[in-house]
């Protein structure tokens, strides 16, 4: 019976850095997480039986025919009253987890940016670039309904948005992504691992590390590489570079940079080019650039990887990219529906990454499994929430390439 | 950096950018979905601390609010304490749930059935 319950908040690691949680602040993520998991797992089910009983028979009558895009069945739903209220569950359930961990964060702000600044001053592990501008995918609006995206600032270098992005992502994804939310980082670690037992990357690049949770698992479990984590947004940076000085590793930097713009960097100067859950917050143009831009600084041999949600492809039922495309429209993603249409192996192709050399593999996160039960979803589909991921890599082409 | 001016309370609740998607055609109702939800889970919250008062005072016979902050659930208890939610959730989203199940058994209106005994 317990065997599918969340973990309570409290399981969460609590690095130095990690806001403090009073007894409530969590009990409300408790709520959420349930709530969460309710929505989309109970009663979720209510949006394809409203479809098939009701939505797809009233479009068959008015159109004759089935529709041919997601985008006709979403107009369709969104006039059905099932789909209504449970999006504005699902819509309230985002807003609520922001305004919680922003409540935790801001009533401590003080205390967090003194540590932040104490541990990133000792460390040398942030380099700010304050002429970095925001590009305008992160700007356009405020991703995933976080106020102030994950750029601005509350205070003068302060390091809420970091902050309230590690709090509570716990409640977002249902504590499916480990003590550390670092769930994501884990599974390309054990990927590579398993992969190349012998590999030994000496520098790795991640792009559009927000918080670092991702990086600092790679950091970690190659202790000889230097890795270097990149974002355009300062303010997260100044919270990721705390954390993993708070968590005692030492060999990543958080560098202020667009992955557009990697010219600090030599051709071939990097062994693994990483992003996680990333390439779908950019814009058509920025996502090849920043390919372009992975290829010319991975040295022949070495490996790009991305873990994102599955590509919507032919064989993908509509209904089901509609479902994926949720947020895209409900929690600040503009470009998540886009981007899942592409083709991304031929984007790979485009950048540089010959066909052969590509590679898809699915992984899902890798949690201490004595505390976190597995990912909800296990036998179920959760709709882009999931923490089971496709990853899209390419081993580089060249004279020190190996076959994967 | 002094913030004697700042309002943590205000600044917590700012809106993120980007056009709100109304869900419903009175937007009284969006309105009460937040606040119906928001005091869900402060229920939800005022449940849990006393289940921690509870299982203190069972343990230690008095307690402060320190205890209450620095409480931790075991794994037994933070799974009992789940459960706890877990039927607390089904219990306030039963319409919903319910819904759902009418969705699917597609019930004929009662009227048609009042009839079909009336004759028969």
């Amino acid at each position: 019976m317990s065997s599918d319950l969340p973990p309570p908040y409290t399981a969460l690691t609590r690095h130095d850095m990690m806001p403090k949680a009073s007894h409530d602040e969590a009990a409300r993520f408790n709520f959420l997480t349930h709530f969460n998991r309710y929505v989309s797992g109970a009663i979720g089910a209510g949006n394809r039986l409203a479809y098939e009983k009701r939505v797809l028979p009233a479009f068959r009558a008015e159109h004759g025919r089935d529709p041919e895009h997601r985008y006709e069945i979403r107009d369709a739903m969104n006039q059905d009253a099932w789909h209504r209220m449970w999006s504005a569950l699902k819509r309230n359930s985002m807003e609520m987890r922001q305004h919680n961990g922003r409540q935790i964060v801001l009533r401590q702000i003080e205390e967090l940016n003194a540590k932040a600044k104490r541990y990133n001053d000792e460390s040398g592990m942030l380099e700010l670039d304050p002429s970095v501008e925001q590009p305008h995918y992160q700007t356009a609006v405020d991703i995933h309904c976080q106020p102030g995206g994950y750029h601005s600032e509350e205070l003068p270098g302060d390091v809420t948005m970091g902050a309230n992005y590690d709090v509570g992502l716990f409640a977002t994804t249902g504590g499916a992504l480990g003590g550390l939310n670092d769930g994501g980082g884990q599974a390309v670690v054990e990927w590579a691992k398993k992969e190349r037992p012998d590999w030994q990357p000496k520098r790795i690049l991640d792009i559009g590390c927000t918080v670092g949770h991702n990086a600092v698992p790679i950091a970690l479990a190659y202790p000889d590489a230097e890795v270097i984590a990149i974002d355009t947004a300062g303010a997260s940076l100044r919270y990721a570079a705390a954390r993993a000085a708070a968590m005692g590793v030492t060999n990543i930097k958080f560098i202020q940079a667009s992955g557009e713009d990697l010219s600090r960097w030599a051709d071939g100067h990097f062994d693994w080019v990483q992003t996680t859950m990333f390439l779908h917050e950019l814009s058509s143009k920025a996502m090849p650039k920043i390919l372009a831009e992975a290829n010319r600084v991975l040295a022949p041999g070495g490996l790009i990887f991305h873990i994102e949600q599955p590509q919507y492809s032919d064989e993908m039922p509509l209904f089901e990219q509609f479902m994926r495309d949720w947020d895209a429209f409900n929690n600040n993603e503009p470009f998540w529906s886009a981007m899942h249409g592409q083709d991304l192996k031929q984007v790979m192709v485009d950048a540089g990454f010959s066909r052969e050399n590509q590679f898809t593999v699915g992984v899902r996160a890798v949690v201490d499994p004595e505390i976190f039960p597995p990912s909800p979803d296990e036998g179920e589909e959760d709709f882009g929430r999931a923490a089971i991921w496709n990853a899209y890599g390419a081993w580089k082409g060249g004279e020190q390439a190996v076959a994967a | 950096m002094s913030n004697e001016d700042f309002d943590w309370v205000a600044a917590s609740g700012r809106r993120a950018k980007g056009k709100r998607p109304e869900y419903f055609e009175d937007p009284a109702l969006d309105r009460l979905y937040s606040v119906v939800f928001a005091l869900s889970a402060e229920v939800s919250a005022l449940r849990e601390r006393q289940d921690t008062v509870e299982r203190l005072l069972e343990k230690n016979g008095s307690i402060t609010r320190a205890d209450i902050e620095a409480f931790v659930p075991t794994r037994e208890e933070g799974d009992e304490r789940a459960l706890a939610t877990k039927a607390y959730v089904s219990r306030i989203m039963r319409g919903f749930q319910q819904q759902l199940e009418a969705i699917e058994a597609e019930d004929p209106p009662i009227m048609e059935i009042v009839d079909r005994l009336a004759k028969s």
